[in-house]
C-alpha cells in the first residue's frame, strides 16, 4: 500500500510537473510569434514618431496633430474556404445597418430570409438570412459599451490572414474610423471596383474621416451627420414668445445669446439641457487641434475647456437637469413629463431617438434649429475586410447602399436618416415636411448645415478620450472635486485606457 | 497484509483525479502565466491594433503598482468599506435570525424563511445592481417616495454622492449574503450539544446569557470561517459596484475596487499591469486563505478531545 502510495504520489507530482513544463511549451512559441509582431509594431510606432518628429519640427517647437502611418495589409496566408465563400460575414454592434440592409438592398432575399416589420416596428427575420444569389448572411453583433465591439473586432481581424472563415464587411464609427482606416485590415474601396464617379455625390467629410495617410479611401457611409439643436415647440411659445425656427435660431445664434435664454429658460420654471453631456459635441467638433498630437501625447483643447466653464456654469445655476447621455432620465427628459427646452442632436438622433423618446404625446411638439455652433455627431461606415472572399458582393452592397441614388432618396423618406447624397438630399430640401417636428423641413437645414463639417481633427482614440474626459468632469460639475484634479484624473484614465499616450508637459 | 484496502485506495486516487487535472489546468496553469505576465510589457497599442511586447522589464510593473500616483491603497480602502459596509448588518442579522430558527423554545416553523432569505443570492449580482439602480435613479420609485415625503422638488442623487453610493451597494450585497449566512449559522447552532441549553436552562440562564456564553463560544470557528470567506469574497467584489457606479468612475472613484481596477487594465489588453495587479491580490487573498486554514485545523484536535471526553 505504501509503495502503491508513493507511486501515486510521484505520478501525480510528473503529472504537474508535466503540465507546468507543457504551459511553458506553447507560452514560448506564442512569445515567439508574438515578438514577430512586436517588433514590426514598435517599428512601426518609432517610424510614426519620426515622422510625427520631423512634422512638428516644420510647425516650430509644438507638435502638430498626430497623423499615424498606414500600417500595411497583412498577406493573406490562407484562402477563404468554399463555405465561407457562401457566406457573408458582418461585423456591428447593433441593428442599425441590419435594417437598412434588408430594407433597402434589392439582393436581399426577403422572402428566403423570413422578412417581415413587426408590429413594435422591429425587424423579424428567420433563422438565417440569404441574399438572392444564395449567399447567406451572418450578424456578428457584439454590443459597443466598455470597447467590447473593438476588442472583438481587432482580436477576430487579427486571426483573419491565418483563417478560411473569413470577415467580409465591418462597421466602424467616427469616434475611432481612424484606427481602422490606418490599421492593416481594410481592404480600400477603390480596390473593390468603386469608382471617384460612384462617390461623386458623397459629403466630402463623410471620405474625409475613412481616408489613410496615404490618400487612399478606406469606407464609405449611407449617412451624413449634422447636428442641430432640437427644442420644445410649447416651451419656445412660453418663454421666447414664438416657437418659429428662423426667430428662436436668432435668440441662440452664438453661446452668449444661448445662456441668456438658459437664464430665461431657469426663470421660467425650465431647464435648458437636460445634462451635462448634451452641448459636449457641439465643442469637441470646433477643436483647434486633436486629440492626440505627433508625440503621442494627449493634449486638451481650449475648447473643451470652454465646455468645462459653460457646463459648470449650467450646473451651478441650474440650468440642466443633471443627467448623463442615455440616462433614464435624460430619456425621460425628452418625454412630455421633461421640463427641458432642447436638446443637440444629429440626423439619426432626431428621427431614431428623440422621436422614439417623444411619443405620441410630443408628436409635432419639437422644432429643429441650426443652434450656436455647427457640429456632427457619430455616424456609420461601412468597411470591406481585407482578405474578404466574396469582394464582389461587399462591393454591391456599398454601390447600392451608398451610392445608388434612388436607394438614399427612398432610405431617407422612409426613415427620414439622412443620407450621404448631396443630389439627392437637395432635391428633397425643397419640399419636404416632418410630420414628427410639425411640418418642418429640417432636410433643409441639415443640406445647409452638411458642407459646413469639417471632420479634420477626428483621431483614432477619440471614443475613449471623450468618454474618459467626460466621466472625469462629472465630479468637477459635482462640485467634488476641484478642475485641476478632474484634469489629472483624466489623464490618470486616459493612460490606463491607452497605455501608449503621454500626457503633454 | 490487507490486501482489499489497497485496491481500494488505489480507487480513491483515481476518483480524485479528475480534481487535479482541472485544478491543473484551470488554476495552476492561468496562475503561473499571471505571475509570468506580471514581468513584461505587454499591451495592444494604437486603440487595440498593434502588439507591444512582451518586453521583459523585470519588476516595473509592480513598482508602478506601488507609486503613490497609482493609488492601490485607495481601491483596497474602497473594497474594504464596501465589504464591511455589508458585512456588519449581514452577521447581525444572521446571528439575529440563525438564534431565533434554532431556538427551540420559540417552534417557529424555518424551512419557508429559509428559502426565502436565501433567494436574493439566487438572483444574479448584476441584476441586483440593475434593479437597485434602476430604483435609487434620478427618476425611480425611491426619489418619487423622498421627493413626496420631503416635500422637495429635485430628487436626491444617490449615486452622486460618496456615502449613499457606498450604501447603495452595501445594501446589495447584504441583501444578496445574509441568507447564505443564516443558513451557515444555523448548521453551527444546531451543531452544538442541546444538552447544554438544558443545562442552562434548568439552571435559570437567560435566552441571552445561553446566547452569549454558550452558542457564541462554540461557533466561534465558524464565525471565523464566515468572517475569512466573506473578506476573500469581498476582496473580489465587481458586478455590483460596477453597475451601481457605471464603471467606477462615479464621485472620484470612491467606490473603485480592486477588481474593477483591474478591469481598466484590460480596456487595452494590458496583461503585464493587470498581472501584477492579480498578483498582488493573489499575495492578500493567499495570507487570508492561510488565516482560514489554520482556524478550520485548530477546531479537529478539539472535538477529538471532546469526543473522547463523551466515551
Amino acid at each position: 500500500m505504501a509503495n502503491l502510495k508513493k507511486l501515486l504520489a510521484g505520478a501525480m507530482a510528473l503529472c504537474m510537473a508535466g503540465a507546468m513544463f507543457a504551459s511553458c511549451g506553447p507560452e514560448e512559441s506564442k512569445n515567439d510569434s508574438k515578438s514577430g509582431n512586436t517588433n514590426a509594431g514598435t517599428n512601426d510606432n518609432k517610424g510614426g514618431e519620426e515622422g510625427g518628429n520631423e512634422g512638428g519640427n516644420e510647425g516650430g517647437d509644438a507638435a502638430g496633430d498626430l497623423k499615424e502611418e498606414k500600417l500595411p495589409n497583412i498577406p493573406q496566408n490562407v484562402e477563404g474556404s468554399d463555405a465561407s465563400k457562401k457566406v457573408l460575414k458582418i461585423y456591428t454592434w447593433n441593428d442599425e445597418f441590419k435594417s437598412r440592409l434588408r430594407a433597402f438592398y434589392p439582393e436581399y432575399d426577403a422572402e428566403k430570409s423570413g422578412y417581415s416589420i413587426g408590429a413594435d416596428g422591429a425587424d423579424v427575420v428567420g433563422e438565417h438570412e440569404y441574399l438572392k444569389d444564395g449567399t447567406e448572411i451572418v450578424w456578428v453583433t457584439t454590443p459597443s459599451a466598455d470597447n467590447a465591439y473593438q476588442n472583438k473586432l481587432d482580436e477576430d481581424l487579427a486571426k483573419q490572414a491565418d483563417s478560411d472563415d473569413k470577415i467580409d464587411m465591418f462597421l466602424i464609427e467616427a469616434d475611432y474610423a481612424l484606427k481602422y482606416v490606418n490599421g492593416p485590415y481594410v481592404k480600400p474601396v477603390t480596390d473593390l471596383g468603386l469608382t471617384d464617379a460612384d462617390l461623386a455625390d458623397q459629403y466630402q467629410y463623410t471620405k474625409d474621416i475613412v481616408t489613410d495617410s496615404n490618400g487612399v479611401l478606406e469606407g464609405v457611409s449611407w449617412q451624413a451627420t449634422p447636428g442641430l439643436f432640437a427644442y420644445r415647440r410649447d416651451i419656445a411659445k412660453e418663454v421666447l414668445g414664438t416657437d418659429d425656427p428662423t426667430e428662436v435660431q436668432a435668440q441662440l445664434s452664438d453661446w452668449d445669446k444661448f445662456n441668456e435664454v438658459a437664464k430665461k429658460m431657469k426663470d421660467a420654471g425650465y431647464f435648458m439641457l437636460s445634462g451635462y453631456d448634451d452641448a459636449y459635441r457641439t465643442f469637441s467638433n470646433n477643436v483647434s487641434h486633436a486629440w492626440v498630437n505627433s508625440n503621442y501625447e494627449i493634449v486638451v483643447d481650449d475648447n473643451l475647456m470652454k465646455w468645462v466653464d459653460q457646463t459648470k456654469d449650467y450646473t451651478d445655476n441650474g440650468y440642466n437637469n443633471g443627467t448623463s447621455l442615455w440616462d433614464d432620465q435624460w430619456n425621460a427628459d425628452q418625454s412630455s413629463a421633461g421640463k427641458v427646452f432642447g436638446f443637440f442632436y444629429s440626423t439619426w438622433g432626431i428621427n431614431f431617438t428623440l422621436a422614439g423618446n417623444a411619443g405620441d404625446e410630443l408628436q409635432g411638439q419639437y422644432a429643429v434649429c441650426e443652434g450656436p455652433q455647427a457640429y456632427y455627431w457619430g455616424g456609420t461606415w461601412i468597411c470591406a475586410a481585407d482578405g474578404t472572399d466574396n469582394p464582389d458582393t461587399v462591393a454591391d452592397i456599398m454601390k447600392a447602399l451608398t451610392c445608388n441614388k434612388d436607394i438614399m432618396l427612398d432610405i431617407t423618406k422612409k426613415t427620414q436618416d439622412y443620407t450621404n447624397n448631396k443630389s439627392a438630399m437637395e432635391e428633397l430640401a425643397k419640399d419636404f415636411s416632418s410630420e414628427f417636428l410639425g411640418g418642418q423641413n429640417h432636410i433643409a437645414l441639415f443640406t445647409a448645415a452638411a458642407p459646413n463639417i469639417d471632420a479634420s481633427k477626428a483621431g483614432p482614440y477619440d471614443q475613449g478620450l471623450n468618454e474618459s474626459f467626460q466621466a472625469a468632469f462629472k465630479d468637477y460639475f459635482l462640485g467634488s472635486v476641484d478642475k485641476e484634479t478632474a484634469l489629472q484624473n483624466f489623464y490618470k484614465a486616459a493612460q490606463e485606457k491607452y497605455p501608449d499616450l503621454k500626457v503633454a508637459k | 497484509m490487507k490486501h482489499k484496502s489497497i485496491s481500494y485506495a488505489k480507487w480513491g486516487y483515481i476518483f480524485i483525479i479528475p480534481f487535479f487535472v482541472a485544478f491543473i489546468l484551470f488554476n495552476l496553469i492561468p496562475l503561473v502565466s499571471t505571475f509570468y505576465n506580471s514581468l513584461f510589457e505587454n499591451y495592444k497599442g494604437r486603440g487595440g491594433l498593434v502588439q507591444v511586447g512582451p518586453n521583459f522589464i523585470g519588476l516595473d510593473n509592480f513598482r508602478t503598482m506601488f507609486a503613490p500616483e497609482t493609488e492601490l491603497g485607495k481601491y483596497f480602502g474602497n473594497t474594504f468599506v464596501l465589504w464591511i459596509l455589508g458585512f456588519i448588518p449581514q452577521i447581525f442579522f444572521s446571528l439575529l435570525f440563525a438564534s431565533w430558527f434554532t431556538d427551540l423554545r420559540m417552534k417557529l416553523k424555518t424551512g419557508a424563511y429559509k428559502v426565502i432569505f436565501y433567494l436574493p443570492n439566487v438572483i444574479m449580482a448584476a441584476a441586483m445592481g440593475m434593479l437597485f439602480y434602476t430604483m435609487f435613479a434620478q427618476n425611480g420609485p425611491i426619489n418619487s417616495i423622498y421627493m413626496s415625503i420631503t416635500g422637495k422638488d429635485s430628487p436626491y442623487m444617490f449615486f452622486d454622492n460618496v456615502w449613499s453610493q457606498r450604501s447603495v451597494i452595501a445594501i446589495i450585497n447584504f441583501l444578496m449574503w445574509y441568507g447564505n449566512t443564516t443558513i451557515m449559522l444555523m448548521a453551527a447552532i444546531n451543531g452544538v450539544d442541546p444538552s447544554l441549553y438544558e443545562s442552562a436552562q434548568i439552571d435559570g440562564a437567560t435566552p441571552s446569557q445561553t446566547f452569549w456564553k454558550i452558542t457564541l463560544p462554540l461557533i466561534r470557528p465558524i464565525l471565523l470561517y464566515v468572517l475569512i470567506t466573506s473578506l476573500i469574497g469581498g476582496l473580489q467584489m465587481y458586478d455590483v459596484p460596477q453597475i451601481i457606479t457605471k464603471n467606477g468612475e462615479q464621485v472620484q472613484r470612491t467606490s473603485m475596487t480592486v477588481v474593477m481596477y483591474l478591469q481598466k487594465h484590460l480596456y487595452s489588453k494590458n496583461y503585464g499591469m493587470a498581472g501584477a495587479l492579480s498578483v498582488i491580490l493573489f499575495v492578500v487573498a493567499a495570507v487570508l486563505s492561510l488565516i482560514v486554514f489554520y482556524v478550520t485545523t485548530e477546531r479537529e484536535p478539539k472535538k477529538k478531545v471532546k469526543k473522547g471526553g463523551i466515551k
